[in-house]
């Protein structure tokens, strides 16, 4: 029992960092039914930004730490978002309108390109970070030595990912720029018709997207301890799997599609084997998608005309 | 029928749109003065609604010239051209099906001061009074005849000076059609609101009209009043047989 909650903690925290990288894949495939196969090398560059911020902020004696968090944060979250601005201005803007396979295919290019150039100018090792939040509230202290506790950083993680959610929907349900990008997403041509800035409304949701994938990169390097310029691709490859298991183009579905994923690899490590973590998640995905395949809350293809 | 003022509006030049190497209209010219309502009709194909897309710039004229209160719009981006007062209820609707009623109301408002919008809400309210009890119903669940209503009050929330209507009473039972037309009506007389309309009912289209375009394969054939259309023989013979009702 407390072996489980334990793991149950851990996949929520894992699934946590999924869910705030697949909203970005779950929004740009909504407004312009693309893959962006280069989001994973975006979150991965806000884990980098991030571990810069940090240092800078060492260097300059900077250590107060809840000032130090918010610091790195709002760095990365800038940051990474004028990366993704400029990733769309640059690859995908000039294709819009051409054929479909031409965005994903510079999207995977794209991906390339930023792991390359990440690897030549930050180096191909490894790069850590010691331990800088420890410590935590122990739920449960069990017989026979097994403790179940909640780490102050896991607690970081799953607080801020509930805030990041709720205050995402609200911008997406409530505000006048929600109601634009679901516009775009339903009828662009409408949408501009009724003097929607197109083009400017799909560079906000990319500048949205990479700014929770640099969250999601800034708690990975926290929790973590240790990045390099490769962790994009597997978080990304799994972050997509958690959009597309929740229903791509759906918000809430990424959520809980991440959710999902972190919560079945964990208990898989868990109980069975770490080495077959990855065909576990890839299964539930594979049979999910046989009996549902618009995903958990995904919408049927077909519409009423 | 109010006096039309002699300022121009829109005025449309040689205006000549390609679909790639297919050429969709050819050589249009259409005037529309402030306070008219001037409806163009034709058949199926004949390049109506690409007319009222090209106003909007959607596709752009490859080649003429679009003037709007002496402003050259031909090759202004879509949403420039729809912040300058002008509006446009396409063809099939285009309601907004997974929003509200509300939401797609809203959406006509997004380029306005916000201060205005309780006010313009009413007024559209107030003109299809069915948007008011539905208006926290999905647009995709809603009739054939309240999306009408819904389209056109969407386009009215942006408090236009010209409205572009496309095909309004297209599939809609003759009792709303003739709903929506009055509406229009009342909009032009109290407000002055200048229409353009698109229609393949010629007939109530002709009547509502102060004056008419006919547009065959991608160029004007005729123009005149409405009257004067409605009495022609090449009119009356090519749109309104069984269509007179």
């Amino acid at each position: 029992m407390e072996y489980f909650l334990q793991q149950l903690i851990n996949g929520i925290t894992l699934g946590s960092i999924y869910g705030l990288i697949a909203i970005g894949y779950t929004m740009v495939y909504g407004i312009i039914g693309m893959i962006n196969f280069a989001h994973g090398e975006v979150f991965m560059i806000g884990a980098f930004i991030a571990l810069t911020a940090f240092l800078a902020l060492a260097a300059l004696g900077v250590t107060f730490l809840p000032l130090v968090l918010l610091i790195i944060l709002a760095v990365a979250m800038l940051f990474t978002a004028v990366w993704g601005w400029t990733i769309e201005r640059v690859a995908y803007r000039p294709l819009r309108g051409s054929f479909r396979l031409a965005p994903l295919i510079t999207a995977i290019g794209m991906s390339i390109f930023l792991q390359n150039f990440v690897q030549v100018t930050q180096g191909a090792r490894v790069k850590p970070l010691p331990p800088q939040i420890q410590g935590g509230i122990t739920l449960m202290d069990g017989p026979g030595g097994i403790v179940v506790q909640l780490s102050y950083m896991q607690l970081i993680i799953i607080a801020l990912t509930i805030a990041l959610m709720i205050g995402f929907s609200l911008i997406i349900s409530k505000t006048s720029l929600g109601r634009q990008q679901r516009a775009c997403e339903q009828d662009r041509k409408m949408a501009s018709l009724l003097g929607v800035n197109v083009d400017r409304t799909i560079s906000l949701t990319f500048v949205m997207g990479a700014g929770l994938a640099a969250v999601a990169g800034t708690m990975y390097l926290l929790y973590y301890g240790v990045i390099d310029f490769y962790i994009g691709f597997i978080a990304g490859v799994k972050a997509f799997t958690a959009a597309v298991l929740g229903g791509i183009g759906s918000l809430p579905g990424a959520m809980l599609g991440g959710l999902a994923i972190g919560l079945i690899e964990t208990f898989w490590s868990g109980y069975f084997s770490v080495e077959y973590k990855d065909v576990a998640a890839f299964s539930i995905l594979a049979i999910v998608l046989i009996f549902m395949p618009s995903g958990l809350l995904g919408r049927p293809e077909v519409e009423k005309v | 029928m109010s006096a039309a003022s002699q300022e121009l509006m829109l005025s449309i030049r040689g205006v000549e749109t390609f679909y790639g190497k297919i050429q969709a209209l050819r050589g249009v010219d259409v005037d529309v003065h402030a306070g008219e309502i001037v409806t163009l009709i034709g058949a199926n194909g004949a390049g109506k609604s690409t007319l009222m897309m090209t106003i909007c710039g959607s596709p752009q004229a490859r080649s003429g010239k679009i003037l709007y209160r002496g402003d050259d719009i031909t090759h202004l981006p879509t949403h420039d051209i729809m912040s300058r007062s002008i509006a446009q209820s396409p063809e099939g609707r285009r309601i907004f099906s997974r929003m509200t009623v509300m939401e797609n109301l809203q959406m006509g408002a997004i380029l306005e001061d916000p201060s205005t919008f309780n006010a313009d809400l009413e007024k559209v309210f107030h003109l299809f009074p069915r948007l008011k009890e539905r208006r926290s119903q999905r647009g995709g669940t809603l009739s054939g005849g309240e999306q009408q209503m819904l389209a056109i009050g969407r386009a009215l929330m942006s408090r236009p000076k010209l409205l572009l209507l496309d095909e309004p009473s297209l599939g809609l039972a003759p009792l709303i059609v003739k709903q929506i037309f009055s509406a229009i009506g009342e909009l032009n007389r109290t407000e002055g609101l200048t229409v353009f309309l698109v229609e393949q009912n010629a007939f109530h289209a002709l009547r509502l009209a102060h004056r008419g375009y006919v547009m065959v394969n991608g160029s004007i054939t005729m123009s005149g009043t409405g009257m004067e259309l409605l009495s022609r023989e090449e009119v009356r013979s090519a749109y309104l047989e069984g269509g007179a009702h």
